[in-house]
C-alpha cells in the first residue's frame, strides 16, 4: 500500500523555475532549429543564402552604387566620364518621368491628370479602410460618380442635353434601327424565295416602328423644344431631376414614407448640378484631348482599374448566368465564357482594335481605348466568372434552402446569402486575376496604345539618352512600378481576407 | 379554433419515375403537435418539404393557414411566411453573427427596421436561452447552441407552424437535451409543430398524434399512448421494436 502512495517518481518538494537551454531560445535556437536542424535543412540553407547573394548583392550594386543620380544627358551615364561601369542610370528617368506618367498629354492639361490621380485616391483609400463610416456613400461615389468626373476631367468636352435628351435619343435610335430592320426585310423580299412571309413580316415590324415612334414622339418634340431654347442643358436638368425625384417619392412610398427617398434624389441632382456648374460641362467644358495622346502611367492605370472594377459584376453575372435553371440563359453564359476564354487575350485586343470598326454601321465609331477597355472587361469578366462559379459551387445547398425557408426571394438569397460566402472563398482568386490583369494591361501597347511600357519602350529610341544601360535602367523602374502595384494588391487581399474570414476562426 | 391549419389532401410526388410519396393525406390543427416517424428513406422529410415548397409536387394540394399551394406552387411566398423550418444541419449563416441571422428575415422580408428586429431576435435568443452569445458567430458555438438559435430564427417570423427536420439527429448525445427542453416548450406555449424525429421520448411526452410512414406512405397514425402500447400494423411493430429495443 505504502509503495503505491508515495512512489519514487512524485516529488515531495517543488522545483523551481529554471530559464530554457540558451541552444532553444533566441536567435541562437530559431537559427539551430530552422535552419541546421538537419543535413538537408543545412544544404537548403546554403544553397538559399548563395542565391540570396547571387541576385541581391548586383541589384544592389546595379541600383544604387554604381548608379549615376545627376546629370543632363547621356554623356554623364558614359562609363568614359563616370570613371567606373556605370549601373542604373537615374536622371535618364527623371528627363522621361512626365512621359512615363502622362504621354504625350499636353503639358498644360496635365493638371487634369494630376487632379484626377487625387480625386481617385481620395475616394479609393477610405474606402479601403475597414473602420472609416459611410461606406455606402463612399462606394457610390467611387464606382458611379467618379468615373463620370473622371471621364469628363482627362477627356473633356461638354454635354448639350441632360436625361431627357439622352432618353429621347435613345429611343430614337431603338426605333431607327427597328424601322431599319424592317426595310431590310421589305427589301429582300423582292429578290427571295419566302418572299410574301418576309414582306408580311417587314410590314409588320415597320408598322410597329411606325408605332413606337408615335408613342414617343411628345418626348421627342419635347427635346426639341428644349434644345431650341438658350438654357438646353439646366431646362433639360431640371425636368429631369423633377421627373426622378417623384419617381423616387412614389416608389419610395408616397407621402407615407416617399420623403427620404425624395430628399436623397433631390441631394443627388444638387451634386450632380454643382459638378456640372463646377467643370463648366453645360458651355463646352474643359478642352478635348484625344485618347489618342493619352500615355503611360495614366493608360495603365485607366485601363487595369477599369477592367478590375468592370469584370468584377460581369463575372458575378456570367457564375449565376451559369447556374441558372432558364437554359437560355445557361446556354449564353457558357458559350460566352468559353469563347473568351478560348482565345488569347492579344487576339481581343486586335479584334477591338482593327476588326471591329468595319463590323459597326459606318456613322458609329467606338474610341480606341474605349474598344480595348470593352475588350479586357469582356476577357477577364470570363475568367472572373469562372472564379465565382468556383466559390458558389463551394456552399451548401443548404444555405439557399435555409434561406427560402425564411421567405427570401431568390435575388436576396443570391445577394445577402449565397455571394458574399462564395465570394469570400474565392478572394485569393479573384484578386489572383486581379494582378494578371494589371499586368496584361502592357499589351495594350500592341494596338497603338501607349501604357507605361509602351512609353518607356518609345522612350529609348531618344538618341539624347542612349547609354548602354539606359534599356536595364528603364525596365527595372518599370518592374519597380509593377511591382508596387501588384504587391500592394496581394498584400490588401490577404488583409481583406483575414478579415472577412473572422467567423471561420475559433 | 378546430380549423386544420395545414390541410395536406391527395398529394403524390415523383423523383424521376421513382414515387417518393403516394397518396398522402393529413391534417393538422392549430397548436397541435404532430411527430412523424418512420424507416430510413420513407419520405419523411420530402413529405415536410413539400408543405414549404422547398420540394414541388406533381399531385395533390396543400393548404396552409387558407392559403393554397397547389402543384404550380403559386403562393409559395405568403406560405412561407406562415412556416417556420428547423433542419437537421441547422443551415445557420456561418459570415453572419447570431442576431444577424436572427434579423436578416424580419428586415428583408417583413421589412421591419433593424432596431426593432434586433429587440425582437434577442427576444427569442432569451427564450432558447443564449442571448449572450448574440454577437458570436455560428461556427464559434457547439451544435446544440446551433439548432437552437436555428429554432429562434425561424421564430422571430412569427410562423403559425413550425417544421423539424430530424432536428437532434446531427447532435451529440448530451446536446440533444437541451434542444428537445426548447422545442418542448415551444410545445408548451401552444405552437404547431411538425416534428420528423426518432426521439420516441419526446413523442411520448409532446405529441398530440404521432404517424408513421413507410414507403411513401402514411400507413399509421395514431396517439403516443395507443401507437407505442398496440401498434396496429406488422410494418409498424417491427420499426418500434427495432427502435426501441
Ligand atoms: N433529389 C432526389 N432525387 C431522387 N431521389 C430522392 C431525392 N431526394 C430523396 N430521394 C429519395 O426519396 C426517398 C425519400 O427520401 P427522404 O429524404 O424523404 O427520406 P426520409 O424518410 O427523410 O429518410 P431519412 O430518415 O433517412 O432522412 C429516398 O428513397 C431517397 O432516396
Ligand atoms: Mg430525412
Amino acid at each position: 500500500m505504502t509503495d503505491i502512495a508515495s512512489p519514487s517518481f512524485v516529488r515531495h518538494d517543488l522545483v523551481n523555475e529554471r530559464p530554457a537551454p540558451v541552444k532553444t531560445t533566441g536567435f541562437i535556437g530559431w537559427v539551430r532549429t530552422r535552419l541546421f536542424n538537419s543535413p538537408t535543412n543545412i544544404l537548403l540553407t546554403i544553397l538559399g543564402a548563395l542565391l540570396l547573394w547571387f541576385t541581391i548583392v548586383p541589384s544592389v550594386r546595379f541600383l544604387m552604387v554604381d548608379a549615376v543620380w545627376s546629370g543632363n544627358d547621356r554623356t554623364a551615364c558614359l562609363a568614359e566620364n563616370a570613371g567606373f561601369a556605370v549601373g542604373a542610370c537615374w536622371p535618364y528617368i527623371q528627363a522621361k518621368l512626365p512621359q512615363l506618367i502622362y504621354g504625350f498629354y499636353p503639358e498644360a492639361e496635365r493638371w487634369r491628370v494630376n487632379l484626377t490621380f487625387v480625386l481617385a485616391a481620395v475616394l479609393l483609400v477610405p474606402m479601403l479602410v475597414p473602420r472609416l463610416p459611410a461606406k455606402g456613400l463612399n462606394a457610390g461615389l467611387f464606382f458611379f460618380a467618379f468615373p463620370v468626373v473622371a471621364f469628363f476631367l482627362l477627356h473633356g468636352g461638354g454635354i448639350k442635353g441632360f436625361g431627357l435628351s439622352w432618353t429621347a435619343g435613345l429611343l430614337e435610335l431603338f426605333d431607327d434601327s427597328i424601322i431599319g430592320a424592317g426595310n431590310v426585310l421589305l427589301n429582300l423580299s423582292k429578290t427571295s424565295a419566302v418572299a410574301p412571309l418576309l414582306w408580311v413580316i417587314g410590314n409588320l415590324i415597320v408598322l410597329v416602328g411606325t408605332a413606337i415612334h408615335w408613342l414617343v414622339f411628345p418626348l421627342i418634340w419635347l427635346r426639341d423644344q428644349i434644345q431650341g431654347s438658350g438654357q438646353s442643358v439646366w431646362v433639360d436638368f431640371a425636368v429631369t431631376t423633377a421627373v426622378v425625384c417623384l419617381i423616387a417619392f412614389f416608389l419610395g412610398g408616397g407621402l407615407r414614407t416617399g420623403w427620404r427617398a425624395l430628399a436623397s434624389s433631390f441631394a443627388t441632382f444638387v451634386a450632380i448640378a454643382i459638378v456640372i456648374k463646377l467643370m463648366g460641362l453645360d458651355h463646352g467644358g474643359l478642352p478635348i484631348v484625344l485618347t489618342n495622346l493619352w500615355g503611360g502611367l495614366l493608360v495603365t492605370l485607366v485601363v487595369s482599374v477599369t477592367g478590375i472594377v468592370t469584370s468584377l459584376p460581369i463575372g458575378i453575372a456570367l457564375a449565376l448566368g451559369r447556374r441558372s435553371t432558364i437554359p437560355l440563359i445557361r446556354i449564353f453564359s457558357i458559350a460566352f465564357i468559353e469563347f473568351w476564354r478560348g482565345v488569347p487575350l492579344i487576339t481581343v485586343l486586335f479584334f477591338a482594335t482593327y476588326m471591329l470598326p468595319l463590323f459597326l454601321p459606318g456613322n458609329f465609331t467606338v474610341d480606341g481605348l474605349v474598344r480595348a477597355l470593352i475588350g479586357i472587361a469582356l476577357f477577364t469578366g470570363a475568367y472572373q466568372a469562372e472564379n465565382v462559379r468556383g466559390g458558389l459551387a463551394a456552399i451548401p445547398r443548404g444555405q439557399g434552402e435555409a434561406a427560402a425557408a425564411l421567405g427570401l426571394s431568390w435575388w436576396k438569397t443570391t445577394s445577402l446569402i449565397v455571394l458574399p460566402q462564395a465570394l469570400r472563398h474565392v478572394i485569393p482568386n479573384l484578386v489572383n486575376s486581379f494582378i494578371s490583369l494589371f499586368k496584361d494591361t502592357s499589351l495594350v501597347s500592341i494596338v497603338a496604345l501607349f501604357d507605361l511600357l509602351g512609353s518607356l519602350r518609345a522612350s529609348f529610341s531618344d538618341p539624347k539618352w542612349s547609354t548602354p544601360s539606359t534599356a536595364f535602367t528603364g525596365f527595372a523602374f518599370a518592374g519597380i512600378i509593377y511591382f508596387i502595384f501588384c504587391f500592394g494588391m496581394s498584400r490588401y487581399s490577404l488583409f481583406v481576407e483575414h478579415r472577412l474570414n473572422a467567423h471561420r476562426r475559433n | 379554433m378546430s380549423d386544420p391549419i395545414v390541410k395536406i389532401s391527395g398529394l403524390n410526388k415523383w423523383y424521376g419515375e421513382f414515387h417518393v410519396l403516394r397518396d398522402i393525406d393529413l391534417e393538422v390543427k392549430k397548436g397541435e403537435r404532430i411527430v412523424i416517424c418512420g424507416p430510413s428513406g420513407s419520405g419523411k422529410s420530402t413529405l415536410i418539404r413539400c408543405i414549404n415548397a422547398l420540394e414541388e409536387f406533381q399531385e395533390g394540394e396543400i393548404v396552409v393557414d387558407g392559403i393554397e399551394l397547389g402543384p404550380n406552387l403559386k403562393h409559395i411566398d405568403a406560405v412561407r411566411r406562415e412556416v417556420g423550418m428547423v433542419f437537421q444541419s441547422f443551415n445557420l449563416f456561418p459570415h453572419l453573427t447570431v442576431l444577424d441571422n436572427c434579423t436578416l428575415a424580419p428586415i428583408w422580408v417583413r421589412n421591419i427596421p433593424k432596431k426593432d428586429a434586433e429587440e425582437t431576435a434577442m427576444k427569442f435568443l432569451e427564450r432558447v436561452k443564449i442571448p449572450h452569445q448574440a454577437n458570436k458567430f455560428p461556427g464559434q458555438m457547439s451544435g446544440g447552441q446551433q439548432q437552437r438559435v436555428a429554432i429562434a430564427r425561424a421564430l422571430t417570423m412569427n410562423p403559425k407552424v413550425m417544421l423539424f427536420d430530424e432536428p437532434t439527429s446531427a447532435l451529440d448525445p448530451e446536446m440533444v437535451k437541451e434542444v428537445l427542453d426548447t422545442m418542448v416548450d415551444l410545445a408548451e406555449e401552444g405552437m404547431t409543430m411538425l416534428v420528423v424525429t426518432h426521439e420516441m421520448g419526446f413523442a411520448r411526452e409532446v405529441a398530440n398524434r404521432v404517424v408513421f410512414m413507410d414507403a411513401g406512405q402514411i400507413i399509421e397514425a395514431n396517439t403516443p399512448n395507443e401507437f407505442f402500447a398496440s401498434p396496429q400494423h406488422a410494418r409498424t411493430k417491427l420499426f418500434l421494436s427495432q427502435i426501441l429495443r
